[in-house]
């Protein structure tokens, strides 16, 4: 059996790195070490010297990994960015799903590619998951404007909790606009009055 | 007739400027073009999108393409069909070797980059951690060309911009050259002291370029010269005086720098606050995107970041020149910008560092002025001669 591959995760956000290291660890029997993006992430690196690194496309701490890949002379490069790699489809995929992946010298494709997949699969799921979570976010910030803006029209006209929303529905249609919108405006006019 | 869509990547800096006005005010839909632009997290972020055929087109650093035909960074072959931005960097340092630079006396005139050389080598008791944002960029060229005569041993280190500030504050550096506005942004935030200007090391030094993949722009021809006239004309508004204002209100806009547009502002102006305590100093072409033949990508400058690129990575300083040189599109920047009207030197190659004042050169309607352009060494670079 081929010996197992040491890999590194770099994700700050220990939800989504233990999603991702479940998904790698179901790929084959690996060495996953999960690492933060601070700023002694290329010197760590370097010391573990890993197969495989992979890292969210969107993190700005990427660039610090071009350093690896320049780590000795160009006749003896040790990392490649997994971009260069001659499968096109996968690139492609790895790409779409916001993963990029840093792979030794040398490592053959087809250890490398149940891992990407397995990767490339839980990134998009984490993908998701950001998306949802800022969705609950704003669904949240809205209705707690919402619940301000009721309470300003309630105590402003002595009415009902209702009735209070029915005035702002009204208004948002009357404009065009979202409730939300409404009622955010609505606070901030009431905030300038105080 | 509908609009062809052109997808752009950029880094939001204000050197991205030309890309962003293009699109913004028109220029691109005077050609017919739809523009797409993607902001990219990181420099390898847009490279990889370039090069996976994500956008057609990208802001890039003019040393990555050259990097990139030398064999020094992966597979895929750029070519720089114009330079976007000319200068731009600026060199800072934390407030306590600031503090120690000037316990010797140094009096931060953000000009002379010998003097700041000495203080900061008297200051930095023997070696500097120095951050820059990637290690194929201007900045790593300017800090290396800047610092190789001084007895200082140089720990150069890759440090996203937006977190330049941050790495400053923490310790983790020393020193920084990054492009404008996150120096500003170190000032700002207390944590920097501006040092020099990038324009004090070299005076006229390509820092962006319009990248495309290499062979798409003949392939291409039509797309290309209707994006590079687009963007050409976007440098023009850029180089007008009156449009400094709006440019950094433009800038600052939702969704773009994310920063103030009185702090882009200085940069453009060149009315730079050096430190947290609000110093001036006026420093004049701090960045330019037109004037003196700036958009031109001249081949010397190509064949310059070739042989030092060359010198560090122990290549044949010949062969490494004459593969640079060919990265700078400067013949396609002749066939497609002719009929926009840019006035177009004589020659594509020229001896960097030989002008200490503006100077007349012959160009094809005529007489084009080029501005300054020394090192602060006084080093002449010739492209002819590379390997005397």
């Amino acid at each position: 059996m081929a010996k197992p591959l040491s890999i590194i995760v770099v994700e700050k956000d220990r939800e989504r790195a233990l999603l991702i290291v479940d998904g790698l660890r179901e790929a084959g029997d690996h060495e996953v070490f999960v690492m933060a993006d601070d700023f002694a992430l290329a010197r760590r690196i370097a010391e573990r010297n890993p197969d495989l690194v992979l890292i969210d496309a969107g993190n700005p701490s990427r660039d610090v990994l071009e350093e690896l890949t320049l780590a000795s002379s160009p006749m003896e490069r040790p990392v490649a960015m997994f971009v260069d790699q001659s499968d096109g489809s996968l690139t492609k995929a790895a790409i779409e799903a916001g993963v990029s992946a840093y792979v030794v010298d040398g490592l053959r494709s087809e250890r490398i590619k149940p891992i990407l997949d397995a990767a490339i699969a839980r990134f998009h799921m984490v993908q998701r998951m950001r998306v949802e979570l800022a969705e609950t976010r704003r669904a949240l910030e809205e209705r707690k404007v919402i619940d301000r803006a009721k309470g300003i029209l309630m105590r402003a006209k002595g009415i009902g909790e209702d009735a209070a929303y029915g005035l702002l529905r009204k208004a948002a249609m009357d404009q065009g606009r979202k409730v939300a919108d409404v009622a955010q405006a609505l606070v901030m006019s009431a905030d300038l009055l105080k | 007739m509908t609009a062809s869509v052109l997808r752009l990547g950029y880094v939001p800096l204000i050197d991205a400027a030309p890309l962003m006005v293009a699109e913004a005010l028109g220029f691109a839909g005077e050609e017919g073009l739809e523009l797409q632009l993607t902001a990219a997290p990181s420099w390898s972020a847009l490279r990889d999108m370039l090069a996976g055929g994500l956008v057609e087109a990208a802001q890039m650093l003019s040393p990555l393409p050259v990097a990139q035909h030398l064999g020094l960074s992966g597979a895929a072959r750029f070519e720089a069909l114009s330079v976007l931005s000319i200068n731009g960097d600026v060199i800072g340092v934390s407030g306590a070797l600031a503090a120690r630079m000037r316990t010797g006396g140094f009096g931060f005139d953000f000009a002379d980059a010998a003097a700041a050389g000495h203080a900061l080598v008297a200051a930095a008791q023997g070696s500097l951690r120095i951050g820059v944002p990637f290690p194929f960029s201007m900045h790593t060229e300017l800090v290396r060309y800047w610092l190789q005569g001084f007895d200082l041993t140089l720990d150069i280190r890759t440090v996203p911009p937006p977190r330049m500030a941050e790495a400053l504050a923490a310790g983790e550096i020393d020193a920084f050259c990054v492009g404008e506005p996150h120096g500003s942004v170190a000032v700002e935030r207390g944590v920097g002291v501006l040092l020099l200007p990038g324009s004090a090391v070299w005076a006229f030094s390509p820092e962006k370029v319009l990248a495309t993949r290499a062979g798409w722009a003949e392939a291409q021809p039509e797309l290309a010269g209707r994006l590079m006239r687009a963007v050409w004309r976007a440098g023009r508004w850029l180089g007008l005086a009156a449009n400094r204002s709006m440019t950094s209100e433009l800038l600052a806009a939702p969704g773009r720098l994310a920063v103030s547009a009185e702090v882009i502002e200085r940069a453009l102006t060149g009315r730079m606050v050096i430190s947290p305590e609000g110093e001036e100093r006026l420093s004049a072409g701090m960045i330019e995107f037109f004037d003196g033949a700036a958009t031109f990508p001249w081949r010397s400058q190509a064949a310059w970041i070739g042989l030092r690129l060359a010198g560090r990575h122990g290549l044949d300083a010949a062969v490494a020149a004459d593969r640079a040189r060919l990265v700078f599109r400067s013949d396609l920047y002749r066939l497609h910008l002719r009929e926009a009207g840019a006035d177009l030197p004589g020659a594509s190659e020229k001896l960097e560092g030989s002008l200490s004042h503006p100077t007349a050169v012959a160009s094809e309607r005529g007489r084009t002025i080029l501005p300054v352009n020394r090192f602060f060494d006084a080093q002449i670079f010739d492209p002819a001669a590379p390997l005397r």
